[in-house]
């Protein structure tokens, strides 16, 4: 089902905590709102949900208005499905009466299957007797999942679904989580802090700042085409260096000429600040651009150095972890890049 | 650990729980040993009335103060309706009021020839009558609205503390929010709203002034009338014993649900709970509700004891007045430090290695308050009566002169309200983690030292709060003190009790408004704590 908001402002005491959010979300889609906390992604979710009356803007689903000025559906008769922060399971009830709670005007043979088939989606069939206070946080997790998609929701709202289990579970659990969605063929819409998350989740992410959405993308695009400098900062490690436009393809910076198309088109002979991922950084022992080693992190396969340029400047370069540079030591580096991000530098 | 190390803690443990467990005793020895012909009279004529009459009294009490505190509870924790602010803590207000001055209030005003009744005869016609106060329905009216606080706080705390979440997640899996209450809320408050059910039952067992100003028998006025009117005492333990059995069902039910009571959601999470928008009708509506039972609870009844004290002060407060205060302030200022200490003894005995025994004695200690003060009374004179025989077998040649004393009557306090004390006592001790100790003494402090400056300060307001409780719960109490007090040690409380028996309402007000301001104050106190928790 498709979700459409349009303009969404929810404000507490003059406060906005969503500033005129727009965004739609394809039927089978698995959206992301990223975004650090506070910036009202979590507010969004619960407007969505009935949970939270917006006070402007409006959100549709499949053309139905939920909430806009005069139209407010309540929650319960929404049909979207929500997987709660601290799950929210029904302690007094077990595994198979959370999951099986919403489906009525069902006969029970009808139900107990429904309830059956999700439990085995989620790979949780063998505890359907268990109470939640039994399960470990994954498998209330899990739980949590199964409930919300047994009714066949229209949409199904994730609230930051990982956020109380640990990196270990979190990671294997992003990976079931979204099979699971498209599996059933769910429409679903995930609030995170966590980029490793969306990224692993999210068909289509949005990035939130301060109630406005930032870039509503694809997750390859956020990092490659970040829309603002927010986005830049935000998804992926990266730093900025000084530099200027000469023309359509090139900016000049103290590493010489940078060729490149520009993400987003900048006059010639503006000032620029270029951003450099640490992947645009190959090690050439050869190359006239020396770099000084101030500081490096090993990440397996990789290291992660941070490099001194000769004006000052600090730059992430990503290594393969082959060799080891000592810190201090001199590393000799050239550009690797195909598209050029650069922001208009503030004065 | 030295012999005495080990010991010590146990037997001191032991001596603190010896007032409960001599009562115990009394009454399960008492009992056996009455005369065969008073029991059967007992059986046959006082038993099937007394037990029906009991019964009927519980269930209905239990029934409407479900009613009302649920209903209360979920309307100030999860719905939104003018004034839910300021029922929230005013609808705890009536556990100021004790039962016995609620009912002589409404029997005085509604009664056929009390005011009430007497104006809507004037404004409707002779032939208008209300439904009589004195029936069966009025005591449970009565009693309900006085033990209906139970049952709304340990609700209202549930609701509060999961109901809005599972709520949601409800409304989430399509359920509206009238079927989330019964579906969702309801089920999850369970544990909670039956052990308040059961704190209504055993406070419902245990009343004695409310019912004896309706003379409405239970096992309670039973127990008195025996002794004071038959002068059997082993009769009023037999009956004590059956009461005794009864409240050790309603115990056992509190215990069994406070157990199942385990359920709580990870997290309930910072954001404030979204209440239910209730329609302006049914807004309307819950204001009228809760308005109502706060009005017939609390602010009427104490409006009318306020008026008819200003109208009898004059005549009323004379030295006589003065005794009565006196002696009040002195009870129950011996009862709390007696109270108090022997809790910090008893912490103490429980940490320090007392092992078991000292573990079954706290136990035993803090039984106390479950038990019937009338059943607490009959107990310490039976206890104290076997201590005299004892003393003579020995060979004195007089008893010990205890019985009738102020340590009798205090051996009685001590026994009901220990319990009172144990709790904000311990939860002082619990802060004492032994690491303090050890920090403070890393430091250089002595013993002594760690003691004054640690560990006294941290325990000060555990220990003053145990103080507060005692102090106003012995100012309230009324059948220990009536049934053991010396003679001329006549309280507040024994003033209310016999101005009631002779239908002088009004003299009755000032005593009881002392009371019910005195019994202001812990609920204020508890009434803060619970903002303040809601807050943060």
């Amino acid at each position: 089902m498709r979700l459409e908001v349009e303009g969404l402002t929810r404000a507490y005491g003059g406060q906005r905590a969503v500033d005129g959010l727009s965004f739609a979300l394809e039927a089978g889609e698995i959206g992301c709102l990223l975004g650090p906390s506070g910036c009202g992604k979590t507010t969004a979710l619960r407007c969505i949900a009935g949970f939270d009356r917006p006070d402007g803007g409006q959100i549709s689903a499949a053309g139905e208005v939920l909430a806009g000025p005069g139209a407010f559906v309540p929650p319960e008769r929404r049909r979207i499905g929500m997987v709660f922060q601290d799950y929210a399971l029904f302690p007094h009830l077990d595994v198979f009466g959370n999951v099986s709670f919403g489906l009525r005007g069902l006969d029970r043979a009808a139900r107990d299957a429904r309830a059956r088939e999700v439990l085995d989606l989620v790979g949780l069939g063998e505890l359907a007797g268990r109470y939640p206070d039994e399960l470990s946080g994954g498998q209330q997790q899990r739980v949590a999942l199964a409930r919300a998609l047994a009714p066949r929701p229209r949409l199904v709202l994730l609230d930051e679904p990982f956020s109380s289990l640990d990196t270990e579970v979190r990671r294997r659990l992003a990976g079931d989580v979204r099979a699971a969605l498209k599996r059933e063929g769910a429409t679903a819409l995930l609030v995170t802090h966590d980029q490793q998350e969306a990224f692993a989740i999210a068909d289509r992410i949005g990035v939130m700042r301060a109630g406005r959405l930032e870039q509503w993308d694809s997750a390859w695009r956020l990092y490659h085409s970040p829309a603002t400098r927010f986005v830049a900062d935000f998804v992926g490690d990266g730093a900025f260096i000084p530099g200027h436009v000469e023309g359509e393809r090139r900016v000049a910076t103290e590493l010489g000429p940078v060729e490149g198309e520009l993400t987003t088109p900048l006059a010639s002979g503006a000032r620029v600040d270029l951003l450099l991922r640490p992947d645009d950084i190959v090690v050439d022992a050869g190359s006239p651009l020396r770099t000084r080693i101030l500081d490096k992190c090993f990440r397996g396969a990789q290291f992660m150095y941070t490099l001194a340029l000769p004006s000052g400047e600090r730059v992430l370069a990503l290594v393969p972890s082959h060799e080891d540079h000592e810190v201090g030591g001199e590393l000799g580096i050239r550009l690797e890049t195909r598209h050029l991000v650069g922001f208009a530098r503030e004065a | 650990m030295t012999l005495a190390g080990r010991l010590l803690p146990g037997t001191a443990a032991i001596l603190v729980a010896l007032p409960m467990l001599a009562v115990l005793a009394a009454v399960l020895h008492g009992a056996t040993g009455a005369d065969p012909e008073l029991w059967e009279h007992l059986r046959s004529f006082v038993l099937p009335g007394v037990t029906r009459s009991t019964l009927v009294l519980v269930a209905g009490v239990v029934a409407l103060s479900l009613i009302l505190g649920v209903s209360l509870g979920w309307l100030t924790a999860a719905c939104d309706f003018p004034g839910r602010g300021f029922f929230a803590w005013a609808l705890l207000l009536p556990l100021a009021m004790p039962a016995y001055v609620l009912a002589f209030v409404a029997v005085a005003t509604l009664d056929y020839a009390g005011p009430v009744p007497s104006l809507l005869r004037e404004w409707f016609g002779a032939g208008f009558t209300l439904p009589p106060i004195r029936s069966t329905g009025g005591v449970i009216a009565v009693l309900a609205l006085a033990f209906y606080p139970y049952v709304y706080l340990l609700a209202r705390g549930a609701f509060l503390t999961h109901g809005t979440r599972a709520l949601e997640a409800g409304q989430s899996l399509g359920l509206g929010p009238w079927a989330g209450f019964f579906r969702v809320a309801l089920p999850l408050a369970r544990p909670w709203v039956a052990a308040g059910a059961a704190l209504v039952a055993m406070e419902t067992l245990a009343d004695f002034g409310a019912v004896s100003v309706f003379n409405y028998d239970t096992f309670t006025t039973a127990i008195y009338k025996s002794w004071f009117g038959l002068f059997s005492l082993e009769t009023a333990l037999q009956l004590a014993l059956v009461l005794l059995a009864l409240v050790a069902v309603a115990l056992a039910v509190e215990q069994l649900a406070r157990g199942r009571a385990r359920y709580a959601l990870a997290g309930a999470g910072a954001r404030p709970p979204a209440r239910l928008r209730l329609r302006r009708r049914l807004a309307l509506a819950a204001t009228v509700y809760a308005t109502l039972v706060f009005a017939l609870a609390f602010a009427l009844p104490a409006l009318c004891l306020a008026v008819w004290a200003l109208e009898v002060a004059p005549l009323d407060l004379d030295a006589r007045y003065v005794a009565y205060v006196t002696r009040t302030l002195l009870l129950a200022g011996m009862a709390a430090v007696a109270c108090a200490a022997l809790a910090v003894v008893l912490g103490w005995a429980v940490r320090a290695g007392g092992g078991w025994p000292a573990r079954i004695a706290a136990r035993a200690a803090t039984l106390g308050y479950a038990v019937p003060g009338t059943v607490l009374a009959v107990g310490v004179v039976g206890a104290l009566a076997a201590a005299d025989l004892a003393w003579v077998a020995l060979g004195a040649t007089e008893g010990l002169w205890l019985q009738g004393t102020v340590l009798a009557l205090l051996l009685g306090y001590v026994a009901r309200f220990l319990a009172v004390a144990h709790g904000p006592v311990e939860g002082g001790l619990a802060r004492l983690k032994p690491s303090l100790a050890e920090a403070a003494r890393s430091f250089g402090l002595g013993r002594l030292a760690v003691l004054l400056r640690v560990q006294l300060p941290l325990l000060r307001a555990g220990i003053g709060t145990a103080l507060l409780l005692v102090f106003v719960d012995v100012m309230k109490e009324m059948p220990i003190t009536l049934m053991t007090r010396p003679f001329g040690w006549d309280t507040l409380a024994v003033r209310v009790f016999e101005m009631t028996a002779e239908g002088e309402w009004r003299r009755a007000a000032l005593p009881s408004l002392v009371i019910t301001l005195a019994g202001l104050v812990p609920v204020v106190l508890l009434t803060r704590r619970i903002e303040d928790a809601s807050r943060g």
